[in-house]
């Protein structure tokens, strides 16, 4: 009951706390951006302030953190005190400490690979659209072959190929997801080569670089950014199912997706530490996909003012 | 007219989102129609003619609210049932007949299944009745093949009979009230004529009231016994068809009336070497040939009006000439040099000399550029502006297109009227300093009073620059209006050309003179006159 309630305040808290800093963008900004904040709904500010906050720890998390990340500071499973303000995990590493590394490994992973897969993804998907014929074949069945093989399975693959460092994670949960990103980007950029400004274009003698930058990306932003979004979600699960699989992030660095599994056992004894990272997971989805609607309602409304 | 009154609406005030405000875009609107009558409303675009036609039907577009007055049919008001009630009326009693059929057609659906829809949910006759009707009004509406055109999908179907089965559509329950929102807008001369007469005649056949909601004057001059003047949202005058045309009274009516009178001054014949000379053009798309040994010359400073239907082989013509179909034999020579046949081999100062214009500025304008760079882009790459010489030419565009570069330069596209977006798309090509220019229909998605400035405003361009224009149009007072010479084509063939004054005095071709013959005049009886005389004809 208690824990409730301070989740419930500090939910409160924020969003008051973002309708203050909205408040004040709207006052110190000017021009274009003042204008933005104006439009900006409760929500989106509640995101901006939650995405800055993660940020914030992240680049913070040795400054922050009461522990260092790896060590072992107590024994295994303490109770929440004074010295270790959400307890211990499993082999009496501090939770607290953990957690704000997490911030930094998990978050840090998920926006590189997901930033990764749409630069990839939807370049390739304008590309094969606006031109069309043998390279549209030949990539769109590529992304075909590629996609037949499960996800999961694909990963583990590759990962068993080029080994298990952070930077080949990121590279194949990015080439993984860029299979979808390519299919979207593909699907709307064909709606979009047909109308007449892009012939007017053409007809003007505009290289494919600058169509798919200028004429054809600017229109298919909106359903982009809102997969966006969406991917950016999913990504936590792969590197939390990879690292189940002692193929992701390895142990002992502190990644939210393995502190719940490596905790669970506590659940059943109803301690609702292990469910932590989650909620920091859950409470970043929520946010980026406020900034995410308020971007989509920006873009799909006529005026812009 | 004693006869009973089927809708009257009193004081109607309707209010549409702008920003964050609200706006009031129809302002206290009267209007009454009785049994079996068809009232016309006319005006602008703007002038509310929609907004109030859906209102007829108790309905309000997303984005707008009705906020006073009553809509009485048949004796109740629309505003005080709840919406089932309304929905209820909706397709049985009240019926609605879109601007663009196939945009209003579901294309996952057969022509026939969207007939049957209507009658059966609203529980007037079963699914096996109700398609043994659809084909009796398909017949009446004089579609070919009405047995089985119901089982097309719209995609199958012209859009001429698109319109026409649509018009069945909202026949199916035999409602009291249909509202036409400019049925026959979309489509070209000839073909409107036989939508114009199917949809003029099943609405007296079933002594169905229509309020019928156009900006073509001529056109609701065939249809209409009344005639319902609309300007921002105010009623500017109401009368009779016949009295409204001897005599209209207020000075706006007169200016529409007017419109039409636009005409440039003829110019001398063109001598030496024309700017575009298209010989023998020959084309195809795949296997089937599109263009026949087409032939024509443009000169600078001169008009070239390239007139027929749809499919006739306009468009096609303007696509070999920018060479986005290369043609199978034949070439265009600009200039006295022969142009590359495809875009790529053509180097950028030859894209910079021909220059295209739409016919749908909304998607001829990438809708998330700013004016700015729509206009400033042909200037910046084919003339290597940059910086402040960059802004000074876009501002001088925006001058020239009678626009205020401080109010628009950053506008973007969906900011804009219709007429303002094609101004800017005649800018986009002016900016690149081009000998020709391309109209592709630029003027048909316009209403007439923002057609006449559009066309005023190429006409003193054509006087500054020399420029030459090949004015692709179906419509015929356009070509009047405007043209030096005129190429009459049909079915990728020119069948006629020369200069316009031999074109408009007889003897024409048999298909030109039905094309001269289907433009609408501005008389009541005009349609039944031409249709009784191309029935004596045959």
């Amino acid at each position: 009951m208690n824990f409730a309630l301070t989740v419930i305040l500090g939910l409160v808290g924020l969003f008051a706390l973002a309708a203050l800093m909205r408040w004040g963008a709207r006052h110190a900004l000017t021009g274009q951006a003042r204008a933005m904040a104006h439009d900006m709904p409760l929500t989106a500010a509640f995101g901006i302030l939650v995405i800055l906050i993660y940020t914030a720890v992240a680049i913070a998390a040795p400054a922050l953190a009461p522990f260092p990340e790896r060590d072992i500071v107590g024994t295994q499973f303490q109770a929440w005190s004074a010295d270790h303000p959400l307890g211990t995990d499993r082999i009496g590493r501090d939770m607290l400490s953990r957690l704000i590394y997490g911030a930094r490994n998990t978050v840090g992973i998920a926006f590189a690979t997901t930033a990764l897969a749409f630069v990839v993804g939807s370049i390739l998907g304008l590309w094969a659209a606006l031109v069309g014929g043998w390279l549209d074949q030949v990539l769109s069945r590529l992304v075909d072959a590629l996609m037949a093989i499960p996800a999961l399975i694909f990963s583990l693959l590759l990962l068993t190929i080029f080994g298990t460092s952070i930077l080949s994670l990121i590279l194949v949960i990015a080439a993984v997801d860029a299979t979808r990103v390519f299919r979207l980007a593909r699907a709307v950029a064909q709606g979009i080569v047909v109308m007449d400004y892009i012939e007017a274009a053409k007809l003007r003698g505009e290289g494919s670089w600058f169509l798919i930058r200028r004429e054809i990306l600017p229109n298919a932003l909106a359903p982009l950014v809102a997969e966006f979004g969406l991917r950016f979600c999913f990504v936590f699960l792969a590197i939390s199912s990879l690292s189940f699989l002692g193929l992701g992030i390895k142990p002992p660095t502190a990644d939210w997706g393995s502190m719940v599994r490596d905790n669970a056992t506590l659940i059943t004894f109803g301690d609702v530490t292990p469910l932590l990272p989650a909620g920091c997971i859950a409470l970043l989805t929520v946010a980026v996909n406020f900034v995410v609607d308020w971007q989509l309602h920006r873009a799909s409304g006529l005026k812009e003012q | 007219m004693d006869r009973e009154v089927l809708l009257k609406i009193e004081g109607l005030r309707i209010e549409g989102r702008s920003g964050d405000g609200w706006t009031e875009i129809v302002k206290g609107i009267d209007l009454t129609l009785h049994r079996g009558e068809v009232l016309g409303l006319i005006g602008e675009s703007g002038a509310g003619k929609s907004t109030v036609g859906l209102a007829a039907m108790g309905f309000a577009r997303d984005g707008c609210r009705i906020t006073g007055g009553t809509i009485a049919f048949d004796g109740t008001d629309l505003r005080q049932i709840p919406e089932p009630a309304r929905r209820a009326l909706r397709g049985k009693r009240i019926a609605y007949v879109a601007q663009s059929a196939a945009a209003s057609f579901n294309p996952a659906h057969r022509l026939i299944d969207q007939y049957c829809e209507a009658p059966v949910v609203h529980g007037v006759m079963d699914r096996a009745r109700a398609e043994t009707d659809a084909i009796e009004l398909y017949t009446r509406m004089q579609l070919p093949g009405p047995g089985d055109i119901g089982f097309r999908y719209p995609h199958q179907v012209s859009g001429g009979q698109l319109q026409r089965a649509m018009t069945a559509m909202a026949m199916a329950c035999r409602p009291d009230l249909i509202i036409f929102d400019e049925p026959t807008t979309a489509l070209d001369v000839t073909t409107q004529i036989e939508v114009l007469a199917a949809i003029r005649d099943i609405v007296r056949q079933f002594n169905t009231a229509a309020i019928y909601i156009t900006h073509d004057l001529a056109v609701v001059a065939q249809a209409a016994d009344r005639i319902k003047v609309l300007l921002r949202g105010q009623e500017v005058e109401e009368a009779d068809t016949r009295a409204m045309l001897d005599a209209p009274r207020e000075a706006y009516t007169k200016s529409l009336w007017a419109v039409r009178s636009f005409a440039r001054p003829e110019q001398p014949p063109a001598t030496g070497t024309p700017v575009l000379s298209v010989q023998g053009v020959t084309a195809a798309y795949g296997k089937t040939r599109v263009l026949d040994d087409v032939s024509f010359d443009i000169h600078a400073g001169r008009t070239v009006a390239v007139v027929g239907e749809s499919g006739s082989g306009k468009s096609t013509t303007a696509r070999v000439i920018t060479g986005l179909l290369p043609p199978v034999s034949g070439k265009v020579v600009f200039q006295g040099a022969p142009l590359p046949p495809a875009l790529k081999s053509r180097s950028r100062d030859q894209l910079r000399q021909v220059q295209m214009i739409y016919q749908m500025a909304d998607t001829a304008l990438n809708p998330k550029l700013r004016l700015r760079e729509l206009i400033g882009r042909p200037a910046q790459m084919y003339l290597g502006l940059q910086g402040r010489a960059l802004e000074t030419r876009i501002r001088d565009l925006l001058d020239l297109i009678e626009l205020d570069p401080d109010t628009y330069i950053d506008r973007l596209p969906g900011e804009l009227s219709g007429g303002q977006k094609q101004r800017i798309g005649i800018a986009r090509a002016l900016a690149a300093e081009p000998q020709l220019i391309i109209c592709d229909e630029v003027t048909s998605a316009l209403d007439q009073i923002v057609q006449e400035g559009i066309l005023k405003l190429l006409t003193r361009l054509q006087g500054e620059f020399g420029l030459a224009y090949m004015f692709i149009t179906h419509d015929l007072a356009t070509v009047r209006a405007i043209a030096d010479e005129v190429v009459v084509m049909q079915r990728g063939r020119v069948i006629e050309q020369g200069p316009k004054a031999a074109m408009f005095t007889p003897p024409h071709e048999p298909y030109t003179e039905l094309l001269l013959s289907s433009v609408p005049e501005m008389d009541p009886d005009w349609l039944t006159r031409l249709l009784d005389r191309r029935a004596a004809g045959h």
